[in-house]
């Protein structure tokens, strides 16, 4: 589905502030997988999702999603691949324009925009039908502007959003990490139900190892650019906390992946 | 003539000059405040649609002809600067300030000279003057229904598919972005709109006042940005629909000022100062309040 072959990533090449952010990464995602990424910070996850989306291009290395070399292609032409969702739960929204308006963009994700009115009528009772999956009553506040809405509720309806036109391949970034604990909770769940109901390709960096472990059937550490430990399958259904802090707790410096680890 | 009678007959003159001028808001309101691009072409664009308009009708054109070339001359002003940000990353208030000092010595080519008089050639208006009655009658209502038919189309476009990208373009760009729209594409449509309908405010305002000049727009984007300001403290709410009516209700209150300013002993010559500083004082409430709200939310500044 997703081949990332031997690509290199570096910024401020040449300088004292040289970083290698991605280092000669090779990686293969199959149909339907569900993977997780984690490691700490600077380890390169959000790099990886950024040369995956377009926002930044590689330095070296092929990116094929598909049998398509998207290496160099801009940003805006690999939405009709990717949906994306963000840490910044304000990010993925537009809070001046409203739910629906909001819902009616993402479903034109990827495709030619004319004239035509951005709302169609005919559509209000599907978008209904959405939101009242979410269970969060937003079924009735369609004209609403999102900026009246809190962080959970504007990541759920992202992530809506981000399903909406059904992408090739879904990228998450943290996108429950600026949540308080519950609303995190909720929305990881949800995230999850519409992966397992759409079979969705998915990528989710995460800093939260109980999430990494708990969710998706792969899990990747990244270390300084490369993969350092990539499970799938039984070993990843068995995989615990303590067993991947005693393997791998030298490289864990990062406190809030420990402190995420400790506290089960 | 007593004092309430002096500031009421200063009406009829804030209206015509106020509904004239509102396509400027109007604009500016596309660039600013949909766009969240800060762009100062328009003091270049508002002068070239009085030059362009000015000129086709001296050399015989039908009054008609000159508005709808002034509309898409103002139109590829503001695709300039679009291209100048968009494709070589110049930076959004450098592009504008750029074109717009481009555009003084444009203005001069088109016109041949510095000030070309209308009263003596058939204007689009001459059909008014023409009438029995009081001219401010047609010309306000002239001005009116140009300037609502604008806001009803804007109003519309926003609601479509290109108008919502847009919309969404100033609030978030890079949610729309990763949505599959070609943000720099749109910012230069979002452009070119806006600086066509200051061209047009141009081509009339040419039309009305029985000249263009060269220096007619210096000033405009302030003024502009004052009504914007009036408007929005008056019209709270924040649809579409409403800051375009926001916009326009905004630079006929901005215009009353202006009128009563002059009519109390302000001089002609201090208004752009008494302008500049309103909307500095605009501006500069919710920092002096330490409020977070109520900034400009603008982007590649």
């Amino acid at each position: 589905m997703i081949k990332i072959k031997n690509v290199e990533k570096v910024f401020n090449r040449n300088t004292v502030n040289e970083k290698r952010a991605i280092d000669n990464l090779s990686l293969e995602i199959t149909k339907g997988e569900f993977v997780t990424i984690i490691g700490s910070n600077g380890a390169g996850k959000t790099t990886l999702l950024n040369l995956i989306a377009g926002t930044y291009i590689p330095d070296k290395g092929k990116i094929i999603i598909d049998d398509e070399d998207i290496t160099t292609l801009p940003e805006y032409k690999r939405a009709k691949y990717l949906g994306r969702i963000f840490q910044d739960p304000l990010m993925g929204t537009a809070g001046s324009m409203t739910i629906e308006e909001n819902l009616a963009m993402a479903e034109l994700r990827g495709k030619r925009r004319g004239l035509g009115w951005g709302v169609k009528k005919s559509k209000r009772s599907f978008y209904r039908e959405l939101l009242k999956s979410l269970g969060l009553g937003l079924e009735e506040r369609l004209s609403d502007p999102v900026f009246l809405l809190s962080g959970g509720q504007r990541q759920s309806i992202t992530l809506l959003m981000a399903t909406l036109s059904m992408p090739k391949l879904l990228l998450l970034d943290e996108h429950t990490t600026s949540l308080d604990p519950k609303t995190a909770q909720k929305v990881i769940e949800l995230t999850d139900k519409i992966v397992k109901e759409n079979k969705l390709t998915t990528i989710m960096v995460t800093h939260n190892m109980q999430q990494a472990i708990s969710y998706g059937n792969r899990m990747i550490m990244l270390h300084e650019g490369k993969i350092k430990f990539d499970v799938s399958g039984d070993e990843k259904q068995k995989l615990t906390v303590e067993e991947v802090v005693k393997k791998f707790g030298t490289e864990l410096t990062d406190e809030t992946l420990l402190s995420a680890s400790v506290s089960r | 003539m007593g004092i309430l009678s002096q500031l009421l007959s200063v009406i009829p003159i804030s209206l015509e000059q106020g509904f004239a001028y509102a396509l400027v808001a109007l604009g500016i309101l596309v660039s600013f405040r949909i766009l969240a691009f800060p762009d100062l072409t328009v003091d270049g664009s508002f002068a070239l649609g009085g030059a362009v308009a000015a000129r086709l009708i001296i050399a015989g054109y039908h009054p008609l002809v000159g508005i709808i070339m002034a509309i898409i001359c103002g139109f590829l002003a503001g695709t300039a600067t679009g291209f100048l940000n968009t494709k070589l990353k110049i930076n959004s208030l450098l592009a504008g300030i750029l074109v717009m000092t481009i555009l003084y010595s444009v203005n001069l080519r088109v016109m041949g000279r510095a000030n070309i008089p209308l009263l003596t050639v058939k204007t689009i208006f001459t059909p008014f003057e023409e009438m029995q009655i009081s001219r401010y009658i047609p010309i306000i209502i002239f001005f009116f229904l140009v300037t609502f038919a604008s806001k009803i189309i804007l109003d519309l476009f926003f609601r479509t598919q290109i108008g919502m990208a847009m919309r969404a373009t100033g609030d978030n760009e890079q949610m729309i972005i990763t949505l599959g729209v070609n943000t720099d594409r749109i910012t230069v449509l979002g452009l070119g709109i806006s600086n066509a309908l200051i061209a047009l405010s141009g081509a009339l305002i040419a039309q009305d006042q029985g000249f263009s000049d060269a220096g007619m727009g210096i000033g405009m984007i302030v003024a502009g940005l004052a009504s914007i300001i009036i408007g929005e403290a008056l019209i709270r709410k924040k649809s579409v629909g409403w800051l375009t009516f926001a916009a326009v209700t905004g630079s006929v209150v901005y215009r009353l000022f202006i009128s009563i300013g002059l009519r109390l002993g302000l001089a002609p010559t201090d208004l752009k100062m008494a302008t500049g500083l309103m909307v500095i004082i605009a501006l500069g409430l919710p920092a002096i309040r330490k409020e977070k709200e109520g900034k400009l939310h603008l982007r590649g500044v």
